[in-house]
């Protein structure tokens, strides 16, 4: 290798190094600015620059202040409701119709995947116009069970990811099963069911993270906000007169997004390996 | 014989409680009852109102109270009154803005699909963005914009002087572009991620049989790695256009659309949900509908096309 190829190469190296620590700093500089002015009292906040470092890393006053002036003990409580009471019936209703897509063949098959697919593409404020007239019919309105059935609805990224595993399945082991003279409940329950632990895993963490994110219908129809706020509308509480203490607010905004940081943290593979599933699929 | 005939007579005469219990009928049991939820579900939160908003929109109505028919009159404002129509030219800036993301995230994600020190982290720290919640993220770009905070500090370390610098927000030349960047702030890391997953499905043998040919890395990326992207290419740059003409979030938690910010579908919400004019943002909404549709069409037959050209 010559010097001239070998400098190239340097270069090249350095480049690639730059564009990755440069990005990663663009990524990460909103998010960092947020944790260092939640550690900072209300006298550093107004006499230091934003960038400066706080005094102290163990100034959790804001942390405590802002979890209860927005009330996130509740809110907690509630996202976690949600949470799993939607994830259990999404998965329930989700992993049961890829099994009756993928493993019965049917008039109407291809139609009801390509309703989903279709209902997938329409844009969710658009359809909120008319949905806000079904949910108040249906006495929806302020309601945590109407919420968290609307959230069980479509979700067509969890059914593909359970389609695509039923398809890996081998129905040998369905019709082993049906010789042996086992219902289908029996089949998909004893059998199917435990196999597609992996997918339920993939397809939860998505369809969770999404869920405790959701903001737009919980503003929207969980319109009290002291007993219905969620994790993420619970920072409406630092709208208005609270607006400028943004030590106060960033503490909120920090302890919000700490559980999809943990999340994301321990499950890392899953996250990457669904949303590559999904959207290859989709 | 006889009893054959017996037999087929009773076949017809099967009771329904025998034919439920039937292989049959255990089969069209079990796709009912694990299919109604999520069908009912479909209807009422989807096609129901899918076929309201297109009802809604021939009259002049708020949620509650009396509807006037009016007929195509909501259509005509939505093209008449300049904040709705108009509010469409923003996309322009959400489009720009879809292709800077894109390329960017193909630059990192074919930089990452190589040996890299520390890939990993890399990539948790620039996909980390799409995790965060709007809300929050609202109020990061509030407090990063602001006069004298986060950016104009890291601008004044590489040299700026805060006095040239304009009002991250208010000034209308350049509200847009700064709520375009927190967009891509937010979706680059995720775009990458798709992009590695879409490379990674390559075989390594090609790698290691073009690296034995003597390819470099830019053969390696436009005969290998271009190839294995292509379909979630085209289906990213798709949704990027009906994403852009959908554009909602970023003024929405930002500016709440004042100052010139207020994006087609902002205007609808506005209209929607605080000044009850359900039947002027139902056709908003039914127009939008419609251009996506047609623009989703005209994009897939257009890649068709293309594509079929280039591999051949």
């Amino acid at each position: 290798m010559t010097a001239l190829e070998k400098t190239g190469k340097y270069i090249l190296i350095f480049l690639k190094y730059f564009s990755l620590v440069f990005f990663s700093f663009v990524a990460l500089l909103p998010v960092v600015s947020c944790v260092i002015t939640a550690f900072k009292t209300d006298a550093e906040y107004q006499n230091t620059n934003v960038m400066t470092l706080p005094e102290s890393w163990f100034n959790f006053g804001n942390f405590v202040d802002a979890f209860n002036k927005a009330g996130m003990g509740r809110a907690f409580l509630n996202s976690t409701i949600i949470l799993v009471c939607v994830l259990l019936f999404s998965t329930i209703i989700g992993t049961q119709l890829a099994y009756v897509l993928d493993r019965f063949k049917f008039f109407g098959n291809t139609l009801i995947r390509n309703l989903f697919l279709f209902a997938s593409m329409l844009p969710g404020v658009a359809m909120q116009i008319s949905v806000y007239e079904i949910m108040y019919k249906l006495h929806f309105i302020n309601s945590l069970p109407g919420y968290i059935v609307m959230m069980c609805g479509t979700d067509v990224i969890a059914i593909y990811i359970y389609i695509q595993f039923f398809e890996n399945i081998d129905i040998s082991l369905d019709e082993s099963a049906i010789v042996d003279g086992a219902s289908y409940f029996t089949i998909f329950y004893k059998i199917l069911f435990p196999l597609l632990k992996p997918a339920i895993v993939t397809a939860c963490i998505l369809k969770g993270v999404g869920t405790y994110n959701e903001y737009y219908c919980a503003n929207l129809y969980l319109q009290d906000k002291t007993r219905l706020a969620t994790v993420a509308t619970s920072l409406y509480t630092f709208v208005g007169p609270l607006g400028s203490k943004y030590n106060l607010i960033c503490a909120g905004v920090i302890i919000s997004l700490l559980p999809a940081l943990i999340v994301f943290i321990t499950c890392q593979k899953q996250i990457y390996s669904g949303l590559t599933a999904g959207a290859v699929k989709g | 014989m006889g009893a054959q005939l017996k037999n087929t007579r009773r076949r017809k005469k099967r009771t329904f409680s025998e034919w439920i219990k039937s292989r049959d009928g255990q089969k069209v049991l079990v796709m009912v009852a694990f299919m109604i939820v999520p069908l009912v579900l479909l209807a009422v939160f989807t096609y129901i109102p899918f076929g309201e908003m297109v009802n809604f929109s021939f009259y002049n109505m708020k949620y509650i109270g009396a509807r006037k028919f009016v007929g195509l009159k909501n259509y005509a404002k939505v093209f008449s009154r300049d904040d709705c129509f108009g509010a469409l030219k923003l996309s322009l800036y959400y489009m720009g803005g879809s292709v800077v993301q894109l390329s960017l995230a193909l630059y990192l994600a074919t930089l990452l699909s190589f040996k890299v020190k520390g890939g990993n982290l890399f990539k948790g720290f620039m996909f980390f963005p799409f995790l965060i919640n709007g809300i929050a993220i609202g109020f990061i770009f509030k407090f990063f914009y602001t006069r004298g905070f986060v950016f104009d500090t890291v601008l004044q370390w590489c040299g700026f002087q805060l006095d040239n610098l304009p009002y991250w927000l208010k000034d209308r030349s350049i509200n847009n572009i700064s709520l375009v960047g927190t967009s891509v702030w937010r979706y680059f890391g995720q775009n990458m991620v798709l992009f590695i997953g879409a490379i990674m499905s390559v075989d390594s043998e090609l790698y290691e049989a073009a690296m034995l040919d003597g390819a470099n890395k830019f053969q390696q990326f436009k005969y290998i790695i271009l190839p294995s992207i292509k379909t979630i290419f085209v289906l990213n740059v798709i949704l990027s256009i009906s994403g852009s003409l959908s554009a909602f979030e970023p003024p929405y938690v930002i500016t709440d659309g004042a100052n010139g910010t207020g994006t087609y579908f902002v205007v609808m919400h506005e209209i929607a949900h605080t000044q009850q004019k359900v039947g002027l943002a139902s056709a908003m909404a039914v127009v939008l509908l419609g251009i996506i549709f047609i623009v989703t069409i005209f994009q897939k037959l257009f890649f068709k096309y293309v594509f079929k050209d280039s591999t051949q």
